[in-house]
């Protein structure tokens, strides 16, 4: 780990314009995926910027019915919330699936949304990675993949987006709320929040320099049935190696996200059309574009399968 | 360097440290308190795992300089040998470790389970998200898995923890 | 003490003491976090500076320069080693691949340097800014391209290459029914929780180092050959060890680097291999390939058994022999076992839990299934058809003791075996496919010097001290309990001090030998001070009886406290064993039993039940060789459904080298388990009459698991570890 220098943020606005005027700065909050990275030295920054006391770790209800997450508001915190459990019971799934209690009690919102993938040749310092070092190769292709992507991949980048967080709330429709370096406000569709990884893998999301997420919305509750199934090796505290987060409404219309499978969270509205003719049609359109390597071609139909045993159950 | 200031086990301390100093870290190596074990140093194991402020987490994914005004239990601080902490003491009676590396882990986790139980929080196994969490058998090893015991002595944990669990409930 | 005949009555028959359930004495430490494990030694010598290892970046090839100066300006660096500046090394007579390496790399993360600096934050900043740069080399890092190419290993710790009775291949050619099958195993990692670590001090040319190690002997012995220095300037420390399995069996790089690191600071050094690290600077358990062949009659009889393995390691690495079980399990006319070597560029292959046999019986076991099924016949009948109680290649040679019969109806009838449909697939309960599977356990009873010596002192307190280790065994205890029952004196009369190089030299904890043979040493060393006592106070040493801290003869009677004297009184002796291995064979047996759960949607395995059957001679400690079984299934589980290091042939590395991506069991993978030891002693073991159960637990397991699964889906998988993709394709359709 790289020495580095650290302060503490006064404002959300303070905080995003130190960032952008300090040179190789970063935001710490939960720290638990950040401070893994530096260990390795796979993230190498000059100064931490820590937000934690920032007062963004409330829960409030928005004026149209919806809920505001405060970027602060740890995991437990977020799936234990009772409106959470409630109306958007797919995001407490989610949550509770990731991770480990003690991991979980730090991780935050925002953190979580910004996590980096856990592509082995990532966290190796001395194999090619597109991610880590641009330009220098992409060693899981034709290496050991059977974790990664199998659809919206490049040739530059097959890595996976590891939160199950992400996929609940992109089904929720979720919205990013930022603050620029300018102080300036803005808001993120979730779907616009994280990228394919084309030619340059190692830009993750559409958030500039210096940006700050300080909240995320849930529009108003939908309904339906909800569930988030994870599926792994290991019964607890291990990656996705599918995921789905599905809403069922009772008349089978829905909508679906994958975890596991894809760079971001994966969801083709298109593809939702298809519910009421089942998880084979459905994963058809999602699928339609999938390169996978022989290690993760299993995740098709597994992602099949899983989406259908969900859908079986949400429809008793 | 940095100063930093919190309580452990109901101590204060004042520490200037390298802002890279985690936590774990800083109690094991600039307060000695080596209760706290380093099985990873990345969140991979739970060996490190402390409770702050009442919340069970791994001291090794938090810098110290983080820390500042927090109340920081370790497993120095639930009991001693000569007065063992009704977990610490359950741990021995089932022989719920083997080579006691993270036995310190699991303990400080196992404590703040019960609390988060009591507390309502749910877990991955909780049936119904909106019914009162009931502490089960399932629910425990759920809750306990980010604590890795490579001796395998999860079964013995498990009846350990049901004891205090019962006792206290 | 020699042990040349079978043990009679002794002391430890009493079962006072010895035998009993007896919570682990230093589990007050254990609970408390104050047991001091090698990295947390603050008390043991001041300024102690930090070093950071980095390891090989390339997985073979040589180093053409390593620059330095960036690294030496870093802040606090107090000094940098490499192969370079450490001075002429030799290698330890346990090692294969040096553990500093430079300028030829022989794996991947093998050590290259160490990094000292004032504070840990510091060292391992500055270990990034050493620049080394490499010539990579072209390695063999495939196994099953190596087989072509491999060769008979040198008979070694686990029996000759080749071993055949009979005429195997007529017979197996004519037996009516057949089974031929390959099948895999993977490499995989000990990722015992605590990481290699040691503290070195040198004091002129006296060399101390605290760490964990299981054989301290060998360590200590392996040091000094690798430094060039007499083996009694060296002393080791290891009294509390954080795990091993093997993989703290030798000397490693964090001891080698803390010596060479303190030498060149000037000062102690501390170093722990960082987890990232170990699994490829270290050993691990080697991939293997085998092919089983088995000729029966339609009876079930066993005509033909053939075994063949393939494994692979680095220049002066053994083979892996995982067909040893297959030698002694089962009956039958013609046999045949053959193991052979691949080189490979890997990191070194060595001993892990049960080393062959926890291989050989993942292979075997779903052998014997397989041929159950062929024959329509249970798989536990089948077993028991074809046990032998005689070596089935030395008939002349018998089992000690061998229950395994008993193991495999008594499990059979608890488990619910009759319950089990065995036609696959049946079972379902809500999204479950259940099946049930069986395996035999068995794993070899090792006899190995061990010394120990014994002190009285004149509070009557009982102190053992042995260079034996506790890795979480159980040592501490059962070394107490012998102790205790040998002197006569209540278990808080005795002191055991254990994993010191200055202490009498045991047997070490590996093999599953550590439990009876260190406490066979203790017993020689109390006998011994039992002498010495009844000598001094003048008592008839045959007639002398040691009981509730008395000794006593005839009408006489001393407490043991007044017999010490104000000098106290000391005895020191090791077991030492005559040919009863060579007229008894002495193997310990089990069966395990597994119910499995397979989502029929997305073939997800979880274990739902486990129960394991085992006779193992005494159990000194019912409650801690419970622990060792329950431990040894929960890694076994691991091996049946995740444990896999993978390995990227380009690159010639495990990939998935850290505890995220290497997964072993958690809490929620393992259900209850039950667990039931036979009663037997082994007279022919040791006066203890005890054997080992570490090892016996895991042996079997895995197949136990892959049986389980079968019998859920109808869908056997042959190569380990058994997740979900080997599955998913051949699980009925869903809607």
């Amino acid at each position: 780990m790289r020495a580095f220098s650290y302060t503490r943020a006064q404002s959300p606005a303070e905080a995003a314009s130190a960032a952008a005027h300090t040179d190789n700065a970063k935001f710490i909050a939960g720290g638990t995926n950040l401070l893994d990275l530096m260990k390795l030295e796979i993230e190498t920054p000059a100064h931490l910027i820590d937000v934690n006391g920032l007062a963004l770790d409330r829960i409030e209800e928005t004026p149209d019915g919806g809920l505001r997450i405060g970027a602060l508001v740890r995991n437990t915190d977020l799936a234990a919330n009772e409106r959470v459990r409630r109306d958007y019971a797919v995001l407490s799934r989610a949550l509770l699936a990731g991770a480990s209690g003690q991991l979980r009690n730090k991780a935050t919102t925002a953190g979580n949304l910004l996590q980096r993938t856990r592509c082995p040749y990532f966290y190796d310092t001395n194999l090619p990675c597109n991610k880590r070092k641009p330009g220098s190769g992409c060693a899981a292709i034709g290496g050991a993949s059977r974790q990664h992507a199998v659809v919206g991949v490049s040739e530059a980048c097959i890595a996976t987006h590891p939160s199950d967080m992400a996929v609940a709330m992109r089904a929720l429709d979720a919205t990013v709320e930022t603050v620029r370096p300018d102080g300036a406000a803005r808001t993120i569709p979730i779907a616009e929040l994280h990228r394919l990884p084309g030619d340059s893998p190692e830009i993750e999301t559409t958030l500039q320099p210096g940006e700050l997420i300080t909240a995320v919305t849930l529009p108003k509750p939908v309904g339906g049935t909800q569930a988030y199934r994870k599926v792994r090796d290991r019964a607890s505290y291990a990656f996705a190696l599918v995921s789905v987060a599905a809403i069922v409404q009772p008349d089978g219309t829905g909508r679906v996200a994958l975890g596991g499978v894809a760079h971001k969270p994966w969801r083709v509205e298109a593809a939702e059309a298809e519910l009421p003719r089942g998880a084979k049609a459905v994963t058809a359109r999602l699928f339609a574009d999938a390169k996978p390597t022989q290690d993760n071609a299993f995740k098709l139909p597994l992602a099949e399968r899983t989406l259908a045993a969900v859908l079986r159950e949400a429809r008793g | 360097m940095t100063k930093v200031s919190f309580d452990v086990n109901g101590d204060t301390h004042q520490l200037e440290l390298d802002t890279r100093t985690t936590l774990l870290d800083a109690l094991r190596e600039h307060l000695h308190l080596t209760g706290t074990k380093k099985g990873c140093d990345h969140g991979q194991c739970g060996a490190c795992t402390v409770i702050v402020d009442g919340r069970r987490i791994n001291s090794c994914l938090t810098l110290a300089v983080m820390h500042e005004g927090d109340e920081i239990t370790t497993i120095e601080g639930l009991g001693a040998p000569d007065h063992l902490h009704p977990m610490q003491a359950a741990f021995v009676k089932h022989d719920g470790y083997q080579c006691g590396y993270c036995t310190p882990g699991q303990i400080c986790s196992a404590v703040a389970v019960l609390d988060e139980v009591r507390s309502g929080i749910p877990s991955h196994v909780t049936a119904d998200l909106t019914a009162p969490v009931r502490l089960t058998n399932a629910e425990l090893r759920e809750r306990m898995s980010g604590n890795i015991c490579r001796c395998g002595a999860y079964s013995n944990i498990a009846d350990a923890i049901g004891e205090v669990a019962g006792r206290s409930a | 003490m020699r042990f040349e005949h079978p043990a009679t009555f002794n002391p430890i028959d009493q079962l006072k003491v010895v035998g009993h359930p007896t919570s682990r004495i230093e589990g007050p430490l254990k609970t408390t976090g104050t047991a001091p494990y090698a990295y947390e030694r603050h008390d043991v010598v001041p300024n102690q500076a930090y070093g950071y290892i980095v390891g090989a970046a390339i997985g073979k090839g040589r180093i053409n320069a390593i620059d330095l100066a960036a690294a030496k300006d870093a802040p606090g660096v107090l000094a940098i080693v490499t192969a370079d500046n450490a001075g002429k090394l030799g290698k330890g007579e346990r090692n294969a691949a040096p553990l500093l390496g430079g300028p030829e790399i022989a794996h991947y993360h093998q050590a290259v340097a160490l990094v000292v600096a004032e504070t840990f934050e510091q060292a391992r900043a500055a270990a990034q800014l050493l620049r080394i740069d490499y010539s990579k080399a072209d390695g063999k890092f495939d196994l099953a391209a190596g087989v072509d190419g491999a060769i008979a290993p040198k008979p070694s710790f686990g029996g000759p290459a080749d071993t055949a009775v009979g005429t195997f291949a007529s017979a197996f050619a004519a037996a009516p029914v057949q089974l031929d099958a390959r099948y895999t195993t993977p490499d995989q990692g000990h990722a015992m929780m605590e990481p290699h670590a040691s503290i070195a001090a040198w004091d002129g040319d006296k060399l101390t180092v605290w760490t964990s190690n299981q054989m301290i002997a060998w360590g200590a012995g392996d040091l000094a050959q690798t430094l060039g220095i007499p083996k009694d300037k060296v002393r080791l420390i290891s009294p509390y060890i954080g795990g091993g399995f093997g993989g703290k069996l030798f000397l490693r790089a964090d001891v080698l680097l803390a010596a060479l690191g303190a030498r060149a600071a000037k000062r102690p050094v501390k170093v722990a291999l960082q987890r990232p690290l170990m699994f490829n600077n270290t050993t691990h358990r080697p991939a293997t390939i085998q092919r089983i062949r088995i000729g029966a009659d339609r009876d079930g009889t066993i005509t033909a058994i053939g075994h063949e393995s393939w494994s692979g390691n680095v220049k002066d690495g053994e083979a892996e022999t995982a067909v040893s079980q297959t030698r002694l399990l089962y009956a039958g006319a013609n046999r045949m076992t053959a193991m052979r070597l691949a080189a490979l560029d890997l990191p070194e292959g060595n001993a892990m839990r049960a080393p062959g046999e926890a291989s050989g019986m993942m292979a075997l076991e779903i052998a014997i299934d397989e041929l159950a099924e062929k024959l329509g016949m249970d798989p536990v009948a089948l077993r028991i058809k074809n046990d032998t109680q005689v070596d089935p290649e030395h008939p002349e040679r018998r089992f000690s003791q061998r229950q395994f019969v008993q193991c495999l109806n008594e499990g059979a009838a608890r488990f619910g075996w009759s319950q089990r449909n065995p036609k696959p697939g049946q079972v379902r309960d809500g999204r479950w496919l259940v099946g049930m599977g069986v395996a035999a356990a068995f794993r070899n009873n090792l006899v190995t010097k061990s010394g120990a010596r014994v002190r009285l002192d004149q509070q009557g307190v009982v102190t053992v001290e042995t260079d034996m280790t506790d890795i979480g065994t159980g040592s501490y205890t059962i070394i107490a309990q012998t102790a205790a029952e040998m002197m006569g004196v209540p278990l808080e009369k005795v002191v055991v001090r254990l994993g010191d190089s200055d202490f009498p030299v045991s047997c070490g904890s590996g093999g599953q030998w550590g439990g009876n043979n260190s406490t066979a040493g203790v017993y020689a060393a109390c006998v011994k001070l039992r002498e010495a006592i009844a000598q001094k106070l003048g008592f008839n040493s045959d007639e002398a009886e040691f009981a509730d801290g008395l000794v006593r003869a005839g009408n006489r009677s001393v407490p043991l406290a007044q017999a010490a004297g104000q000098d106290g009184l000391v005895a020191e002796d090791a077991i030492e064993y005559g040919d009863l291995a060579k007229t008894w064979q002495q193997s310990t047996f089990g069966a395990h039993f597994v119910e499995v759960g397979v989502d029929a949607d997305t073939a997800e395995i979880r274990v739902r039940r486990m129960l394991a059957v085992c006779a193992a001679g005494r159990i000194l400690n019912p409650k801690a060789a419970r622990s060792q079984v329950i431990g040894a299934m929960t890694m076994g589980v691991g091996a049946a459904l995740m444990e896999d290091l993978v390995v990227d042939k380009r690159h010639g590395l495990f990939i998935n080298h850290d505890l995220a991506s290497y997964e072993v069991p958690v809490h929620a993978d393992i259900p209850h388990q039950d667990m039931v030891f036979l009663d037997e002693t082994d007279p022919v073991s040791s006066p203890m009459k005890a054997k080992g159960v570490a090892e016996l637990g895991i042996c079997g397991v895995a197949a136990a698991v892959a049986n389980a699964v079968h019998n859920a889906t109808g869908i056997r998988v042959r190569d380990y570890p058994i997740t979900l993709d080997k599955l998913i394709g051949q699980l009925p359709e869903v809607g």
